[in-house]
């Protein structure tokens, strides 16, 4: 069973009490007595609660919450009323699920999604609509370049910032001849070519480039190519069990003693335990680590697992910033969520503490933030440096850049 | 290409297609034999997968996990022939579609509800945990070798309890033409039953032994549905050898066709199939439809 749009009978019953109760306030209480019980701020949230991409909705969900619990529960002062859709990564729904927050429910905020399709028909709707809207993981760069909106926010990253820094550190470590790996579609394709971009720029050579059909796992015949091309480097990019078996492939087939294995972080989160010893020493890039050492994140992740006794990943700390946006924007404004203008203006000018680090906005809103190099060790990703200081993603396409 | 690396990838495209037989062979079984279109074969391998991954962790053997898990899917496989398949054997193919693809449904909830959604990764037995080296660069797990033994020894127990039991006689018999057989004072349904629960065991038991190279993973089934499909089509329907040659001819269509026209490599495969259903519309190996 999918978990169905939350238009109960109960929420209707005591959507219909709180009327009642209200008329009744007010003919028995003195204005100001009303007015201490202000209305709920509406947050919309679209993300994936069932099949492969639940964990990932559960948890950027629960650090949402969690960040607005730590600040008294209230934004702006005002209660929060949390409407969530189960978009079931499924772009084909998409349009659906975002019409019924934005027109059925009449949401004050939107957030979510996972799936960069889902992301696209819901952004596309937002823009329009003028929705307040904040991205809290999809990666498909276009979200914030060419379809790129005042209203429309992301907390998490551009596909485009978390390969480009690559480039450059494998040159560093004279790695000057490198083949690339992926699947043939869109988030595979905008990696690759980040990829390519600072890696070309800083004098590198990418030799060849292969793509695999998505869902495609059948490595072998690939993996006998690069041996016989014997790059320097590879860099790739697979996600879930996809990630797992070319891991373990590329291991087995013993071609890691002399090539190195390179890629952005989603190929090596949430897959180590899986991976095993296929997964050691393997150099990623991303916008964070479990293990960064700071006080901050020490608190962060110990709270997430207190809270849901799972442990906090990346995506966790998206929703967490979510999170922290919306508290951020609503304190600004004092609650009201009319002034959406100056509630733009404060999200854009944010400068959040973020477990990841210092996070500020670029001007097509997307983060400006560190990249940090991790290196695989014992089964996890250990921050071993600083790939690119404050990244900002160049915004292309996008008017307000 | 050099000879050496022309060497390895045939050697690439053996091993798949050994892989892709392994896979398809508790298909061939159920939609060859029986014809019934199965959409539920993917399921059957993602369950052995998991069931490999978890008798794995509880008792620490992979051996031990596949000896336990066989008669477990042999059991499933019984119970989903009792409680549903049986009623679609005189239905038409769009029933047993359906009922199939329901049965996907039921059975993604059930794993992610009985293992979660996390991926999982089943460690190679440590007597098999080796390479060979292959040439200066690439070398070869041995564990993919195990594979292609374990699909020859599939392959040949198939063959020889299709073709040379009595057992098998009545299979083909039951396929051929039910009602005779029924006449003649055979119970079909029970054989039906047998079979179903043999092709469930057997692509279970596929799961459990890829496993350890696929890792295993939500959706893991889907992906090796349609495959199986082309292989079994490709073979022509009931025929063992058919679906062997089939996979052995798509290991090597998928391979090469990855290496020389990496553009169309999602291609290659069915536009081969489609070449192969215009020159011979029954297969390689299918009867000749009367």
């Amino acid at each position: 069973m999918t978990k169905s749009f939350p238009t109960t009978r109960r929420r209707f019953l005591s959507a219909a009490a709180r009327a009642a109760g209200a008329g009744a306030a007010v003919s028995l209480l003195p204005a100001p007595f009303v007015l201490a019980q202000p209305a709920k701020v509406k947050v919309g949230i679209l993300l994936p609660y069932t099949g492969t991409y639940a964990s990932l909705g559960h948890n950027i969900t629960d650090a949402m919450i969690m960040a607005i619990e730590e600040a008294g529960g209230t934004l702006g002062g005002r209660p929060v009323e949390y409407v969530k859709v189960d978009s079931e990564a499924d772009p084909a729904k998409a349009a659906n699920n975002t019409n019924k927050l934005i027109f059925g429910e009449k949401v004050d905020f939107l957030t979510g999604p996972v799936h960069s399709g889902v992301a696209m028909a819901m952004v596309k709707i937002a823009r329009e609509e003028g929705t307040i809207t904040i991205v809290s993981n999809a990666g498909a760069n276009s979200v914030t370049r060419q379809m790129c909106a005042p209203n429309v926010f992301r907390t998490s990253f551009t596909n485009w910032q978390n390969c480009f820094p690559m480039g450059p550190e494998m040159m560093k470590r004279g790695h000057k001849k490198t083949v690339s790996i992926t699947w043939n579609y869109a988030a595979g394709q905008e990696m690759i070519s980040a990829f390519k971009e600072g890696y070309v720029k800083a004098g590198g050579q990418v030799v060849k480039e292969i793509l695999l059909p998505f869902p495609n796992i059948e490595f072998q015949a690939h993996l006998t190519e690069i041996a016989g091309l014997k790059p320097d480097a590879v860099f790739t990019f697979f996600s879930g069990g996809g990630a797992v078996k070319f891991m373990k492939d590329y291991h087995a087939s013993g071609l890691r003693k002399s090539i190195p294995l390179f890629a952005p972080g989603f190929l090596t989160d949430g897959t180590l335990e899986a991976a095993g010893e296929a997964g050691e020493g393997i150099v990623t890039t991303l916008h964070y680590a479990e293990s960064l050492d700071t006080p901050l994140n020490k608190r962060f992740t110990a709270a997430f697992k207190q809270k849901t006794k799972r442990a906090a990943d990346v995506f966790a700390v998206q929703g967490y910033d979510t999170g922290q946006l919306l508290i951020h924007a609503m304190k600004a404004v004092k609650g009201d969520t009319k002034a959406k203008k100056e509630i733009i203006t404060a999200m854009a000018a944010a400068k959040l503490d973020s477990p990841r680090g210092t996070m500020t906005f670029s001007k097509s809103h997307n983060p400006v933030q560190d990249i940090y190099l991790r290196e695989v060790r014992k089964r996890d990703n250990v921050v071993i440096g600083v790939a690119h200081k404050a990244l900002a993603d160049p915004g292309t396409g996008c008017g307000m850049a | 290409m050099d000879v050496s690396s022309f060497l390895v990838q045939s050697l690439n495209s053996v091993q798949y297609g050994f892989l892709l037989f392994l896979v398809a062979s508790g298909l061939t079984l159920i939609f060859g034999i029986l014809g019934v279109i199965n959409l539920a074969h993917g399921s059957f391998f993602m369950i052995g997968a998991y069931l490999a991954h978890w008798l794995q962790l509880k008792t620490g053997n992979l051996f031990v996990a596949i000896a336990l898990g066989l008669p477990l899917s042999f059991l499933l496989g019984l119970a989903v022939e009792r409680l549903a398949i049986r009623f679609l054997y005189a239905r038409d193919h769009l029933y047993q579609v359906l009922l199939t693809y329901g049965l996907i449904l039921i059975f993604n909830e059930l794993q992610r509800i009985l293992w979660g959604n996390d991926v999982h990764g089943v460690p190679i037995p440590a007597v098999l945990d080796a390479s060979v080296p292959l040439n200066e660069t690439q070398s070869y797990p041995v564990y993919r070798f195990f594979i292609s033994l374990a699909c020859i020894g599939v392959a040949a127990a198939m063959y020889f309890v299709i073709h040379r039991t009595k057992l098998g006689m009545l299979i083909r018999a039951g396929a051929a033409n039910r009602e005779m057989v029924e006449l003649l004072g055979f119970r079909v349904n029970r054989l039906y039953a047998l079979v179903f629960a043999l092709g469930a065991a057997l692509t279970a038991f596929a799961g459990m032994l890829s496993a350890p190279v696929n890792s295993v993973y939500p959706g893991m089934g889907e992906h090796i549905l349609i495959i199986s499909f082309v292989v079994v089509v490709i073979g022509g329907l009931g025929s063992i050898q058919g679906a062997f040659v089939g996979a052995m001819l798509i290991g090597f269509v998928d391979t090469f066709g990855k290496v020389f026209v990496p553009e169309a490599a999602s291609l290659s495969v069915y536009a081969f199939m489609a070449a192969v259903l215009l020159w011979r519309p029954q297969g390689l190996f299918g009867a000749r439809p009367a």
